[in-house]
């Protein structure tokens, strides 16, 4: 029969089922073959935190969203337009984030008595009349895979049907017209080594994409058009973690200084290391240390010996690091520190999102410690932070913390690949020759805690002959670096030392307002809500509200204008995923009765609540 | 420092040379400044100029060390230092890195980064001096402070049992693990020869006395008039014997362990040959373990010397890639163009 076929300017998918059903990996080929056609997109996964929690319990629901447009889009999207629930339990976890007309399609061979007690239900939601508000399509996945790979030597039964999650992306890609090849390539790549498990993905996806087809249970296919508001380039799918790899090995290779991760695996911030680690050929060493504490020290040791030292880590490692961060601030050499952050307090909920080490990262020190603070707010942006904080820990000698947080770590988005020489230079500036005593041209003695124009110390490295000297936690005399007791001495240290980060507020951009003529309210940001926060003023100006917004990058210092922009609003919301920090901040520096829109829910900021947010205040 | 030829390239250094101008700030009498003088007076032996030693230590009186040392020098925080140096070797395999540490900076809070050091097989040089309390901050109990003594901290006597470092080094599969003594000058050197010429992670005790918060914890094996009875002087492939005409010795005990005989009764032959090269931990172990603590006959010298890969010789190029290298890396996956 003739199908029809509709446009949709964007869709939201999502990819439910049980955690060992692979929709991480249904969720991603789609993703793949989404960003092939040309749309703009965002994604979101969302997985338990238990490995292998029971199988068909709401516990054990993995799911993978992604919102695509034909426009620009700026978040992974709030309520999914369609539904793909592989068992009772992902229909259940997920069915009260559905709008009413949205589309659900389910396995229905997952409909069993024991997997609806598991998940909960004394009825069947398919038989009972309680999805009406729905459009359901019941497809028997189980069943039509097993049949699809009948035949295949090497392959079990069992095997078969762990194949159904392609069988499921075979139909959402016919239902949106993805291309298949890429897809299928995939999967030849994947299993290479195992013939039979190639064939039988490959039979489940075609089977898959066929049903669609030839079914009339779908009778429509939907098509969104390639995104043609973004600017030229290439472009490739990243998300957080990849992106913040790359603008360290950037900035490794544009400072000519070799990188060393050094971390401990911890939940959101693992992959770094794992991604690091397969990148010797870029002279990057990788440690996985005994500790987090470890982990900072063996980093702030490499730096010590001319490298750019980095540590990644999530909330907890935070807390132990706070030693090591201290003794960096004091030795003023340079280390970069990921903060990868997810719900707290202590171990919290490590698979959620979160924005509550603010505080920690500005703060979180004995004594007085101030040192740079950023935030990326988009998965591309994390490659300009991570580039950013590495350029500013070297010019500056300093340790510098980016707050990064579990969302952008794992949403992706396409990503405009930069032109190696757009990147700057970062001139580490390493000392050669001695700096103080009576020549002229300082031919005396070395003066380790002498400072530049940005107060910055020389940073000489071991094996530099004549330059020998000894830093450590104790504090230093003002130039010689000599350890001193002297009251008057620590008051200017301290006082440099501050000054130091301050002056890095030279070196940003101001504070970018998008902000309609008239606009008597600013909605302000800082890290991963930027894109909910963008789309959501869309909305209330799109309903005719007049709104301002602007998204913070650097927490400390904070750009010079940033007092100026809060003064220049009646009224100022901060949405935060947390009770209020950067609220709490602005209110202390700038004495500006900001207003806080909190949300602590371990999910990221949705458009629809900014929007509501924004309303509420006219 | 001169340079010998007109290439340079043969280096004549003296103790001078790794004395740096900062005076010294040890109680009178501390066993630090023997241990700084020794070391000072042994590092032109390395043929490595000073820009190319480092000296990391940690937090507590032998933390200072490194400041008295004109070579490059961090001083970091409590029982960081084999984290820092750990990170540095993996940075830089031409230099020589030393750390100087105590047994509550390395066996207390440090004790991780020790032991994983140590099972990493790091190349670095480790100066456990040991004193058995905690001087810095003024009397309390240590780690290694035998059973039952009094101190600010422990007014009724210790009561957790103590740490056997050379014990504990060979538990954390430790490659070097040598004893010595503050005040014996020349075997110190030759400990410290000897494990600068080994490759990898070597650990070294030294006894080293507080004169302040526990003075003569050592005497059994510094007093004159004790010490030949007590010190046992492990020489590789010498018979292990002891006391002032080596009366006594060390053999296989039936019950499979070591014991303590006389000379005399079993015959020089049935004595323990030394051999710190045994691909065995477990003889090296049971030697560390004759003495409860160092009132009593008490080994010496170098337990453990065993070859095994050393950490991070395999890393990455020195030297970060290119420019285009780093290109094909950010267009590298799946891309396209949007024109």
């Amino acid at each position: 029969m003739a199908k029809s076929v509709e446009d949709r300017e964007r869709v939201i998918i999502r990819f439910a089922g049980d955690s060992g059903d692979g929709m991480q990996l249904a969720g991603s080929r789609f993703t793949d073959a989404t960003a092939m056609v040309g749309n703009d997109l965002a994604t979101l996964p969302n997985f338990p935190a238990e490995i292998r929690a029971p199988a068909g319990t709401l516990a054990g629901v993995s799911a993978f969203q992604i919102h695509f447009a034909s426009r620009d889009i700026l978040t992974p999207g709030d309520a999914p337009n369609v539904l793909v629930a592989m068992n009772p339990a992902a229909l259940k976890a997920n069915l009260g984030e559905l709008d009413r007309g949205a589309t659900i399609i389910v396995n229905e061979d997952a409909f069993t008595k024991r997997n609806l007690e598991k998940a909960g239900y004394a009825a069947n939601p398919l038989e009972d009349g309680s999805l009406s508000a729905h459009r359901v399509h019941r497809i028997p996945m189980t069943t039509l895979t097993v049949r699809a790979v009948e035949g295949i030597e090497e392959v079990s039964t069992r095997d078969a049907g762990r194949a159904k999650n392609l069988f499921a992306l075979g139909v959402l890609s016919w239902l949106y017209g993805r291309p298949t090849e890429i897809t299928k390539q995939w999967i030849e790549q994947k299993f290479a080594r195992k013939p039979g498990v190639t064939q039988a993905n490959l039979n489940a996806f075609n089977a898959g994409w066929s049903f669609g087809e030839t079914t009339e249970l779908l009778d429509v296919q939907y098509r969104v058009k390639p995104a043609t508001d973004v600017p030229p380039g290439t472009y490739r799918n990243v998300n957080g973690t990849t992106a913040l790899t790359l603008g360290l090995i950037a900035a490794s290779v544009r400072s000519g200084l070799p990188l060393v991760l050094a971390s401990y695996p911890i939940t959101p911030a693992s992959e770094i290391l794992h991604e690091l680690s397969r990148h010797a050929r870029f002279g990057v060493s990788t440690i996985q240390a005994e500790d987090e504490i470890a982990a900072a020290g063996m980093a702030l040791g490499a730096a010590f010996g001319g490298r750019l030292g980095v540590t990644a880590t999530s909330g907890p490692g935070m807390d132990l690091k706070a030693e090591t961060i201290g003794l960096a601030v004091a030795l003023e050499l340079p280390l970069v520190v990921i903060d990868v952050q997810r719900a707290g307090p202590s171990t919290g909920m490590p698979t959620k999102t979160e924005q509550s080490d603010l505080l920690l990262a500005l703060y979180g020190r004995h004594g007085e410690s101030p040192l740079p603070v950023l935030a990326p707010s988009t998965a591309g942006g994390c490659f300009e932070a991570a580039f950013e904080a590495a350029r500013i820990a070297i010019e500056y000698r300093t340790p510098v913390i980016v707050l990064s947080d579990s969302f952008l770590a794992s949403s992706s988005e396409p990503w405009r690949v930069p032109d190696v020489a757009d990147l700057p230079a970062i001139d580490p500036r390493l000392a050669v020759a001695a700096n103080g005593g009576d020549g002229a041209d300082g031919d005396g003695a070395f003066l380790p805690y002498s400072r530049d124009e940005r107060l910055a110390r020389p940073w000489a490295v071991p094996g530099t002959p004549g330059l020998q000297h000894r830093i450590g936690g104790l504090e230093k005399a003002d130039g010689t670096g000599n350890i001193s007791y002297d009251g008057a001495n620590h008051a200017r240290m301290t006082r440099l030392r501050a000054e130091k980060v301050a002056g890095i507020a030279r070196d940003l951009p101001p504070l970018a307002v998008d902000a309609e003529p008239g606009a008597r309210l600013l909605v302000l940001g800082w890290g991963s809500s930027e894109g909910a926060i963008r789309a959501g003023v869309r909305r209330a100006r799109a309903d005719g509200y007049k709104v301002a917004c602007a998204h913070l990058h650097h927490l400390n210092p904070l750009p010079e204008n940033t007092g100026d922009v809060l003064r220049s609003f009646d009224r100022v919301l901060v949405p935060e995923m947390n009770s209020g920090q950067l609220a709490l901040l602005l209110r202390a520096k700038f004495l500006v009765d900001v207003e806080s829109f909190c949300k602590l829910e371990g999910q990221p900021l949705f458009a629809a609540e900014i929007e509501r947010e924004i309303v509420e205040r006219q | 420092m001169t340079h010998n030829g007109a290439g340079g390239d043969v280096l004549t250094l003296t103790k001078a040379d790794f004395q740096s101008d900062q005076e010294t700030r040890w109680c009178p009498g501390c066993g630090d400044y023997a241990v700084l003088s020794a070391v000072q007076q042994f590092m032109p032996e390395l043929g490595i100029p000073p820009e190319r030693i480092v000296f990391v230590t940690g937090i507590g009186c032998a933390g200072r060390f490194s400041y008295y040392m004109n070579t490059y020098g961090m001083h970091g925080i409590h029982g960081r230092g084999p984290a820092l140096a750990t990170g540095l070797a993996t940075a830089r395999e031409d230099l020589s890195i030393w750390i100087v540490t105590g047994d509550g900076d390395s066996l207390s809070i440090g004790g991780n980064h020790l032991i994983h050091a140590l099972r990493r097989n790091v190349p670095l040089k480790i100066l456990l001096m040991n004193n058995q309390i905690y001087g810095l901050t003024k009397g309390q109990a240590s780690p290694t402070s035998e059973l039952g003594k009094i101190t600010k901290s422990t007014p009724f006597g210790v009561s957790d049992h103590p740490f056997n470092p050379v014990a504990l080094a060979l538990g954390a599969e430790a490659t070097f693990v040598a004893r010595t003594i503050d005040r014996d000058r020349q075997h110190l050197t030759e400990v410290l020869r000897a494990a600068s010429q080994h490759e990898g992670a070597a650990l070294i005790e030294i006894y080293q006395n507080c004169p302040v918060f526990n003075d003569g914890a050592f005497a059994a094996l510094t007093e004159k008039d004790v010490k030949d009875a007590n010190q046992i002087r492990l020489e590789p492939g010498r018979p292990i014997r002891f006391g002032a005409e080596g009366e006594r010795g060390v053999i296989r005990s039936p019950e499979g362990g070591l014991e303590i005989v006389d000379v005399a009764d079993c015959g020089e032959e049935s004595l323990l040959v030394h051999d710190p090269h045994g691909t065995d931990p477990g003889v090296a172990f049971s030697l560390a373990r004759l003495a409860e603590d160092p009132t009593a006959p008490t080994p010496i010298g170098i337990f453990r010397d065993v070859q095994r890969p050393v950490y991070g010789r395999t890393a990455a190029p020195a030297a970060p890639a290119s420019d285009a290298q780093l290109s094909e890396l950010l267009l590298s996956g799946d891309t396209w163009t949007v024109a």
